[in-house]
């Protein structure tokens, strides 16, 4: 690790924190104010809800919440939360590495006193950081929202807490598997179609998952690995599951060393 | 002592060759000349020095460390001008250098600002704002603050105007005169001819010649033009004459050997006009090939 380089990453990228933070909590803060509404009129929701087709409900997840509970509604907007968080997370896997080398500055980087390995440990942990922030902020924004909007509502904190913890092992799932991507392909020209890419793949999957209620689907996607509706639901993580994308994370980031260190850096062409 | 030793050294990108068989040293204090035309692996070798790039096959070593195993310690005492200056566009010269500067032991600051002023730089622009010309000035600032003991310039003066090429090779002559190792790549014969004291010639990937810059200035080709009325090439029967052209009372031929056998010849003739001047490196490669 070395100071100089994470600080530098993490100036670079405190922009994009901050917008990402705030769209996050835009989106938690608007949706769940609607709460009330919704839970007070929970049984002509529910009738509503039922005369929409039954996959349609079962891509949104619709066929496992109960809009009228605080973490049932709560997980619905969980959902579009996981997919902006997973959107940033990529964005910054992809853009790890790539970036240095499609603008051509990595040449400057790698030919100071530093190692691969130093280089690869102090930027992926000023991304971590990064996405922590963004985190931290949806813990905040989360427990407000509740709090502001939740009424009369009961809720169980544990089971909250439980999807909450879920978002840093989402994040790092997304952050490596960006990084041993970029590292695989020759190039890496735009990094935002990656990400896009890799965010919204994910959660179609998962929605087609739901559809067609596959089960080999379910073991591609962090969407299912981290399904919120159901933690609601069962009140635990699918243990296997969880296990599955933290591998998948590992050995992401371990094939990422191997590649990074053995990399020739792409000269101007 | 050999401050970079390369023995075998060959690089291929995937199937495209980068360079084959490059076996060179360079000694402490030297300015070793890299001279070849653009795509020939003066880069390539450069970059393996620096290990951005891993070698094929063949190793080499800097300091008497192998580039592959001691990379970073290696890096300490060495300064890099890149052919092409990308650096991080949203900062400011400033704090391109202060990050630059952070990597090494010690406190470069006051030899920043003296070789900004020195190249005349603007610390408090913005490299998105910079010309070319200005960014080549912030990596010659950034490659030389850590006073390192060895200097690898790749194509450096591109970019430059006159006047400050003849500061930065006033500047690489002071560094040089303190005992620091440079390693100059050019594709440029005249600015390696007034820096260097040994060049080394690749062409495609491979090593055509080491030698002693006075060897090759004796060894080289000048290309002379002479006109006059009714002139042919009869005056001009000296051994080392090649290439030669005649047409409409002007010749044309290439020259190797002692020019004065030249100039007794011309002044003999009432000329309307005369040039001597250097061959193209490319003119100078051809011969080789020859």
């Amino acid at each position: 690790m070395n100071a100089n380089i994470y600080k530098h990453e993490f100036r670079t990228r405190l922009k994009s924190v901050v917008i990402w933070s705030l769209a996050v909590t835009a989106l938690l803060v608007f949706y769940f104010s609607f709460f009330s509404v919704f839970a007070d009129q929970a049984a002509l929701m529910n009738e509503m809800l039922a005369k929409f087709p039954p996959e349609m409900r079962a891509a949104f997840g619709l066929d496992k919440m109960d809009l009228a509970t605080v973490l049932g509604f709560y997980s619905f907007i969980f959902l579009f939360v996981q997919l902006c968080l997973a959107i940033q997370a990529g964005n910054y896997g992809f853009g790890l590495v790539s970036i240095e080398e499609s603008e051509l500055t990595a040449d400057f980087l790698l030919s100071k006193p530093v190692s691969r390995t130093q280089v690869l440990t102090s930027k992926l942990l000023a991304a971590l950081t990064s996405l922590t922030i963004t985190n931290l902020v949806v813990w905040v924004s989360s427990f407000a929202a509740i709090t502001l909007f939740r009424g009369e509502h009961e809720y169980e904190p544990r089971t909250l807490f439980l999807l909450l913890f879920s978002i840093v092992i989402f994040q790092l799932f997304f952050l490596s598997v960006g990084v041993v991507v970029s590292l695989l392909v020759k190039r890496v020209r735009s990094v935002t179609p990656y990400a896009l890419g890799l965010g919204f793949g994910s959660y179609v999957l998962s929605a087609f998952s739901g559809v067609l209620g596959e089960v080999t689907l379910e073991l591609l996607t962090p969407f299912k690995h981290l399904d919120a509706a159901a933690i609601v639901k069962q009140g635990a993580y699918d243990m296997p599951l969880v296990l599955l994308n933290v591998t998948v994370t590992l050995v992401s980031l371990a094939v990422s060393y191997g590649l990074y260190i053995r990399r020739d850096i792409p000269a101007v062409s | 002592m050999s401050i970079i030793e390369v023995s075998n050294l060959t690089k291929y990108y995937g199937k495209a060759r980068g360079i084959v068989d490059v076996s060179f040293s360079e000694e402490e204090g030297e300015i070793f000349g890299f001279i070849g035309p653009n795509g020939a692996g003066k880069s390539t070798t450069i970059r393996l020095l620096l290990s951005l790039i891993h070698p094929t096959s063949g190793s080499a070593t800097v300091f008497g460390k192998d580039v592959v195993a001691h990379g970073p310690e290696i890096r300490r005492d060495i300064g890099y001008l890149p052919s092409e200056v990308y650096y991080y566009e949203g900062m400011k010269v400033i704090d391109l250098l202060k990050y630059s500067a952070s990597f090494y032991d010690g406190d470069c600051t006051q030899r920043m600002h003296e070789l900004s002023e020195t190249m005349e730089l603007e610390m408090n622009r913005r490299i998105s704002d910079l010309s070319y010309g200005n960014k080549k000035k912030v990596g010659i600032v950034q490659g030389l603050l850590h006073s390192p003991k060895l200097l690898f310039l790749d194509e450096p003066t591109a970019g430059l105007d006159p006047l400050m090429q003849r500061k930065f090779f006033n500047l690489i002559r002071e560094e040089n005169a303190r005992g620091v190792t440079v390693f100059f790549s050019s594709h440029i014969l005249g600015e390696v001819q007034r820096l260097c004291t040994r060049v080394g010639i690749i062409r495609e990937g491979r090593i055509v010649e080491i030698s002693n810059i006075r060897a090759l200035q004796q060894n080289n080709y000048k290309k002379v033009r002479v006109t006059a009325e009714g002139l042919t090439s009869a005056p001009f029967d000296l051994p080392g004459l090649t290439n030669v052209q005649t047409e409409n009372g002007t010749v044309n031929f290439f020259f190797k050997g002692d020019i004065n056998a030249v100039l007794q010849k011309i002044s003999g003739i009432q000329v309307t006009d005369v040039t001597i001047e250097e061959p193209t490196l490319e003119e100078i490669f051809m011969h080789y090939y020859e």
